[in-house]
């Protein structure tokens, strides 16, 4: 069982163009910045959006442009959860999650509905409308009815997004259970990293259409391509042309790496490893530049500094550090990076 | 701003108000007198080339009202400034005349008849009034309320016959444009209506069966312009006006 | 209800447009010949003309639903020329004067019309001058207030409703009356309101195509008009009445049966 999916879909302001493949049992989260693709990839799977390209499902065709095929979304069998629930308002709770039930022409709906519930432990929610539950509930009866119809490929949109913090978890660690009891092919769809890592097996990184970076949480966080994923990572990301010891960013400067390669690189230091002088220091980093404070963040026990200079970068240190370099935005600063702290690894 | 706007509508308004009562009045031009006409409706063709000779011969501009003689006497005991009254019949006439708004007394002018209306080649062949209650014929007559649906009512009664319009028509134009779109097979209305149509036949009703409409006509109390009243009742009166009368299918006085 | 002030300026046209309505339906309680009321409103003549009204009203409106809602539906899924092409066309009658709605109808419906011939020499069926031609010319002048009033609704109404309905597995028709039906109430409410309103008050139409009978096709305002030139005071009893009628059911209307979900 799995979904293979070539996506292409002309759409202003971008073109979305993804090549897809998710294997049973396997859960997927599309990651991505808003605006990225990521909510237009998903309908274009359950066949709200036509698409150039190829979907196919379980060695089932769902839509073959080329032959022009397409299999219109009632047909599909795909489960679709939106982001904030889209209940029925005028159906309460058990009409709700046995709505796709009746569409299928179930005698007991009602019944297979009802168990759903009690499993979930919402069974006294069955007799309310939709406007009587939390957000944190509406969510989960969402959820319910779209697993009821047992669809071969589950599509989460932001599942999580439109709840309250304090209840994500819950509804997150739920998410989870039930990702995990069911039978088909699993497809999230998110900007918020917590989310990807907590239920993802395997992320899919989106940008302005593309896809930028695939592999497990760790992989890709061990090794952004985007700054988007750097920036979720919370580590600095550089680009350049690498010279063997050496690598030539965009405007001019250079940072010493040890095996730097050739061609296209990605550099990345982690903010721990960026060091903050007031005079220029004199040691064995060969990475040593000038630069102004450009922003100070507190966060919990450690202060981010960014410095703008030729080499922008973001350092990690503690708040007594920033009192006796007696940081302010504005003020001049020298960075260091021990070479061996640079990870480079191929663009 | 806004305060000019309110006063923009104000000027407006008044304008709109003045214009009104501007138009009705007498001279709007030195050499140029006006009057209204309130006339039934039957008389429009008639009057129109009435109007149009006394313009020529005496300078008088006339604005004629065309409606129901119900509808003009409602309007007149309403307050309507006129010049002039053409009933259909002597009862409306009555009617202003014991409101106390006529100038002076009416005289009849014209006299009309009643005439079976039938589509162009009369192809249900209607003759008489007795083919009228032939059964799936429809027929359309005036509404009692107007003078010619009353007449017509008359003239069915004394011939004995007995029938069940499909509507009864606000006005007499009515009753003509339902028979000459073909959507009536016959209907009752002047012989002055059948002549100034030309969309229709018509099928002479016997005199001994017919009813004879007085049309009177006078000069109003409401007349702002009584010299040029008396001139439009004198010309309708006239030769001239005769033959008008006449060539539209009423007959004379 | 909303707090806040309200501009002078606003207030003072506001009171205008208000004055505007208001003293017409004054003049009409001024005037009404009380006395002479109670009698003519026992009459069997004012019962045949205002049960004719409500009747013929009532079957325009039901005429309106049933295709109105429909046609809205398709509006809604339409685009571009045709969808202008469609809409001018359904809203053609509110800018017509109803006269010259009545005599379409004729050129289309009556004996010689082009449709109405076809069903004269066929089957010998006339519409013209029956109770079913004064429903027709109500249903031609009214409906498209509904139409108007649900496409609203239909616009206005979420996508990820129907979309999820689909996503559920649910076809066209289910689609539509399990979901977008349910969900346009309000707007399928006040639009057959309207059209019930318009409805009762048709009368260029109504005499046009359908003619004046008692009992047949003289509803209330043919009837007024007839008794305007021989019985002022019945007139004005009869528009009261009808005036009763129609304020009764629009005051009854409750805000949320109008209102959202």
């Amino acid at each position: 069982m799995s979904l293979k999916a070539s996506v292409k879909v002309s759409r202003t302001p971008f073109a979305l163009d993804v090549q897809l493949e998710v294997e049973q049992g396997e859960t997927v989260a599309v990651l991505g910045p808003n605006g990225a693709g990521k909510t237009t990839l998903l309908r274009a799977l359950a066949g709200l959006v036509p698409v150039e390209g190829r979907v196919e499902l379980n060695g089932d065709v769902l839509e073959d442009s080329a032959r022009r095929f397409r299999v219109p979304t009632e047909d599909r069998h795909v489960g679709l959860v939106f982001q904030d629930h889209v209940l029925f308002p005028h159906l309460n709770v058990l009409d709700n999650v046995a709505f796709g039930l009746h569409a299928q022409g179930r005698p007991e709906a009602r019944e297979i509905a009802r168990g759903w519930l009690e499993r979930a432990g919402l069974a006294d929610k069955a007799g309310s409308m939709p406007r009587e539950l939390s957000g944190g509930q509406a969510q989960r009866v969402a959820l319910l009815r779209t697993l009821a119809t047992e669809p071969r490929l589950l599509l989460l949109d932001e599942p999580l997004s439109a709840l309250d913090i304090t209840i994500r978890a819950e509804v997150r660690r739920e998410l989870a259970r039930q990702l995990n009891s069911f039978r088909g092919v699993r497809l999230i769809v998110t900007h918020d990293p917590l989310e990807a890592i907590a239920l993802a097996d395997r992320l899919v990184v989106l940008e302005n259409g593309r896809v930028v970076q695939t592999g497990t949480p760790q992989e890709v966080t061990a090794r952004p391509r985007s700054r988007f994923v750097a920036d979720l990572a919370g580590v600095n990301l550089l680009r350049g042309q690498g010279h063997g010891d050496h690598i030539a960013l965009v405007n001019g400067s250079s940072v010493a790496a040890p095996d730097a390669g050739e061609g296209n690189v990605f550099a990345m230091i982690h903010p721990r490893a960026v060091a903050l002088y007031l005079t220029r220091p004199e040691g064995t980093p060969r990475n040593v530049w000038q630069g102004e404070t450009e922003n100070i963040d507190l966060q919990g026990d450690r202060v981010r500094v960014r410095v703008q200079g030729p080499v922008p970068l973001v350092a990690e240190i503690t708040p007594s550090a920033v009192r006796d370099l007696h940081l302010h935005v504005g003020a001049p600063v020298w960075i260091s990076v021990k070479a061996t702290e640079v990870s480079v690894y191929p663009a | 701003m806004t305060r000019r706007l309110v006063l923009a509508l104000a000027i407006l308004f008044l304008a709109a108000c003045g214009a009104q009562t501007g138009g009705a009045s007498a001279t709007s031009a030195p050499s140029q007198t006006g009057i209204s006409v309130f006339a039934a409706s039957s008389l429009k063709p008639a009057f129109d080339k009435i109007g149009a000779r006394l313009q020529a011969t005496k300078n008088v501009v006339t604005i004629f009202n065309y409606e129901g003689s119900q509808t003009l006497t409602a309007q007149i005991q309403q307050g309507a400034p006129a010049d002039v009254f053409a009933s259909a019949d002597t009862a409306h006439m009555t009617t202003v005349e014991s409101a106390g708004l006529l100038s002076g007394s009416s005289k009849i002018f014209a006299h009309n008849k009643l005439e079976i209306a039938v589509e162009k080649g009369n192809p249900k062949g209607i003759h008489t009034l007795a083919d009228l209650s032939r059964a799936g014929l429809v027929v359309v007559l005036a509404d009692p309320s107007v003078p010619a649906g009353k007449y017509a009512q008359q003239t069915l009664n004394m011939a004995h016959v007995t029938v069940h319009p499909a509507s009864l028509e606000l006005q007499v134009t009515g009753v003509l444009s339902k028979v000459s779109l073909g959507e009536a097979d016959a209907g009752i209305v002047y012989v002055s209506d059948i002549v100034t149509s030309g969309q229709v036949d018509g099928v002479p009703i016997p005199d001994d069966q017919n009813v004879t409409a007085d049309y009177p006509i006078a000069v109003l109390k409401s007349t702002s312009n009584g010299p040029g009243a008396q001139e439009f009742i004198d010309l309708v009166l006239s030769s001239d006006g005769q033959t008008i009368l006449k060539a539209a299918g009423f007959q004379g006085v | 209800m909303s707090q806040g002030r309200v501009p002078a300026a606003l207030l003072a046209l506001a009171g205008l447009g208000l004055l505007f309505f208001l003293l017409p339906l004054l003049g009409l309680i001024v005037r009404a010949p009380w006395d002479q009321a109670i009698g003519a409103i026992g009459s069997p003549e004012t019962g045949t003309a205002l049960g004719l009204s409500l009747f013929c009203s009532l079957a325009a409106t039901a005429v309106a639903l049933v295709l109105g809602i429909p046609l809205a539906f398709v509006l809604s899924k339409t685009t571009g020329n045709l969808r202008s092409v469609i809409r001018a066309l359904t809203t053609l009658p509110m800018v017509l004067p109803p006269v010259v709605g009545g005599v379409a109808l004729l050129l289309a419906f009556g004996r010689k019309g082009l449709v109405g011939s076809i069903l004269y020499q066929a089957f010998g069926i006339q519409i013209p001058f029956t109770t079913a031609a004064a429903v027709m010319a109500e249903t031609f002048v009214a409906m498209p207030f509904l139409v108007i009033a649900v496409e609203g609704g239909l616009r206005s109404l979420d996508p990820r409703y129907e979309e999820a309905a689909r996503a559920l597995g649910a076809r066209g028709w289910m689609v539509f009356a399990r979901v977008t039906l349910p969900l346009l109430r309000p707007a399928i409410f006040s639009g057959a309101v309207l059209c019930w309103a318009r409805a009762l008050g048709e009368f260029g139409a109504t005499i046009t195509f359908a003619g004046n009978f008692p009992g047949r096709t003289q509803t209330v305002p043919v009837a007024v008009y007839v008794a305007l030139e021989t019985r002022p005071e019945s007139a004005i009893v009869l528009s009261l009445i009808l005036l009763a009628v129609s304020l009764a059911v629009l005051v009854g209307m409750r805000d949320r049966w109008l209102g959202a979900l």
